[in-house]
């Protein structure tokens, strides 16, 4: 029964994975004949490539940023809005709302958002007379980065508070009148129940929001296409251009190789750190 | 106190922060370019849907339309087909196969679409599968499989076993329990599967931006993203285009919304 799903499954993703292996050590440019160069694509990345540096490092610090914010305003809003009230579902449906569009569409909307001239970004702060603020977000080597993981945040907290609603709503209200009862403060009740019960949805809100932070190639792409100057790219950007604009194949599935071995990393560290929390 | 004027403080704010972008799109799509820039938040002076009206004589942005129905309409429903089947092979065989196809899709759940970027657009080339809506379909069937397959087997999980074992006893072929008993007892898993394809589907960017190059072949992903080559910053025009883009789907979210939201919720628990 599983066999039609397996079989296309195998030929169409797995085997063309294990294919990026090989062509990861060959020189190829699509015009010629792919030539075996070994190991030589590992090496000059590791060693000679400052681009994959700055890109590592963007990737890092754009999931590292997203996830630590995500999870934050999802967890804020889920405890603000867990009780099942008319108001409250609307909101719910209001905060959801961003995660049906595509990224190409949010994309485009948050490009005229931070519109250096006419954006409502810097409306607000000249308005506000603080002109000191109404900068070219998307247009700057300092800032780019950060404004689209402001747009990723935006995009994406709506969809981890709801799953974070569900979570706190297993949470049995006993714990809660119990910590009233011994005068607990707003503060300890959060401390002491919220937070340790609600540690397993975090682990699920963050390895999702990992993932979800590493594959932004879309927002991305529609917001900047890694500029200005490479300061907001990523890994997944950086592959596309590896083969459509240099059209080095052998390179970009050497770089598609160093993208897997981040990402795994990355989530076995993040595991390993919230396990050892979980079972404090 | 602190609380309650922090909570609504926050609530408030990203309240605004949502729908602020949101009446800019909506106005804009029926404003002229010099209004959007000069009042952003204004209500339109008179409302005209001459925008739209342009860019359907323009561009071809009817047929991408036409092109993205096409598309996600069969990507998901042959997806959802061949996910249900190997979903109630893993949950059905304790045997080594049943165990063997989870992990093939529990290795390709680990793989990014982006890591297998360079692999299948080579394949795909020497299939002459580009530029072609079926070879779109292709693989937005292969790249939603494993979370498909996740989210459905852990629902045949929850089914009583004796549900199967009865029909079993009485002789029926593993086909015959699939399509009178696990399928009809998996409507609404199969509800929220579909929502939460649907939605990633549509919007998907990265593989036509990968396998399409002729204009009309273009989903409406693509087409919003060539449009802001062509109409450069003419932003009326680009809002009325996502207008057009996201109409379908938010329609959808308004009329059910309980639905979606455990649809795309789904993906995240079970994934």
């Amino acid at each position: 029964m599983g066999l039609p799903g397996a079989i296309i499954f195998t030929g169409f993703y797995f085997v063309p994975f294990i294919a990026n292996l090989r062509y990861s050590l060959t020189r190829w440019d699509r015009i010629t004949e792919p030539e075996f160069v070994g190991f030589r694509n590992f090496v000059n990345l590791l060693t000679n490539d400052d681009l994959f540096y700055k890109v590592l490092g963007n990737n890092l610090r754009f999931t590292f940023l997203v996830v630590l914010f995500q999870t934050l305003f999802s967890l804020i809003f889920a405890i603000f809005l867990v009780k099942n009230t008319k108001t409250n579902i609307a909101l719910r449906t209001l905060f959801f709302f961003p995660t049906i569009l595509s990224s190409v569409s949010v994309g485009m909307i948050w490009l005229f958002m931070y519109d250096p001239n006419f954006g409502a970004i810097n409306l607000f702060f000249t308005r506000l007379g603080l002109e000191g603020f109404a900068l070219n977000w998307l247009g700057s080597e300092s800032s780019a980065l950060y404004a689209i993981t402001f747009t990723q945040v935006w995009f994406h907290t709506g969809q981890m508070m709801v799953i974070y609603i569900a979570g706190l709503q297993q949470i049995p209200q006993e714990l809660y009148e119990a910590a009233e009862m011994d005068g607990a403060s707003r503060w300890q009740q959060f401390r002491n129940v919220t937070w340790p019960m609600s540690i397993p949805t975090t682990i699920v809100v963050m390895a999702y929001t990992t993932i979800q932070s590493f594959r932004a190639f879309d927002l991305i792409f529609a917001m900047t296409q890694g500029g200005p100057n490479n300061s907001s790219n990523i890994f997944a950007v950086l592959i596309y251009q590896t083969v459509f604009s240099e059209l080095r194949i052998g390179y970009a599935a050497t770089q598609s190789i160093f993208f897997i071995i981040v990402l795994v990393f990355v989530t076995l560290l993040q595991r390993k750190f919230l396990n050892s929390r979980y079972e404090k | 106190m602190i609380y309650k004027v922090s909570r609504i403080v926050a609530l408030l704010v990203f309240s605004i922060l949502i729908i602020i972008p949101s009446l800019i799109v909506v106005f804009g799509s029926t404003k002229t370019d010099s209004e959007v820039y000069n009042k952003p938040l204004a209500l339109p002076e008179k409302w005209s849907l001459d925008n739209f009206r342009f860019l359907f004589e323009v561009s071809n942005v009817g047929r991408s339309f036409l092109n993205s129905v096409i598309v996600t309409g069969f990507s998901v429903t042959i997806t959802l087909i061949l996910a249900s089947m190997c979903a109630f092979a893993i949950s059905r065989m304790i045997t080594v196969t049943g165990r063997v196809l989870f992990s093939l899709f529990a290795v390709g759940l680990a793989i990014p679409g982006q890591v297998n970027l360079v692999p299948i657009f080579i394949l795909f080339n020497d299939l002459q599968l580009t530029n072609k809506l079926s070879g779109l379909v292709l693989i937005n069937i292969v790249t939603t499989l494993p979370i498909s397959v996740f989210i459905l087997t852990a629902f045949f999980r929850e089914l009583p076993k004796e549900m199967y074992e009865v029909s079993e006893v009485d002789g029926a072929t593993p086909l015959r329990v699939y399509r009178s008993i696990a399928l009809p007892l998996s409507r609404p898993a199969m509800g929220a599967t579909a929502i939460f394809l649907f939605v990633i589907t549509w919007n998907e960017l990265l593989f036509p931006l990968l396998l399409i190059t002729d204009n009309d072949k273009r989903t409406l992903p693509l087409s919003l993203l060539s449009f802001r080559g062509e109409f450069f910053s003419n932003y009326s025009m680009i809002f009325t285009a996502v207008m057009v883009a996201s109409i379908p789907m938010v329609v959808m979210y308004l009329l059910m919304q309980r639905s979606f939201i455990a649809g795309l919720t789904a993906g995240a628990v079970k994934g």
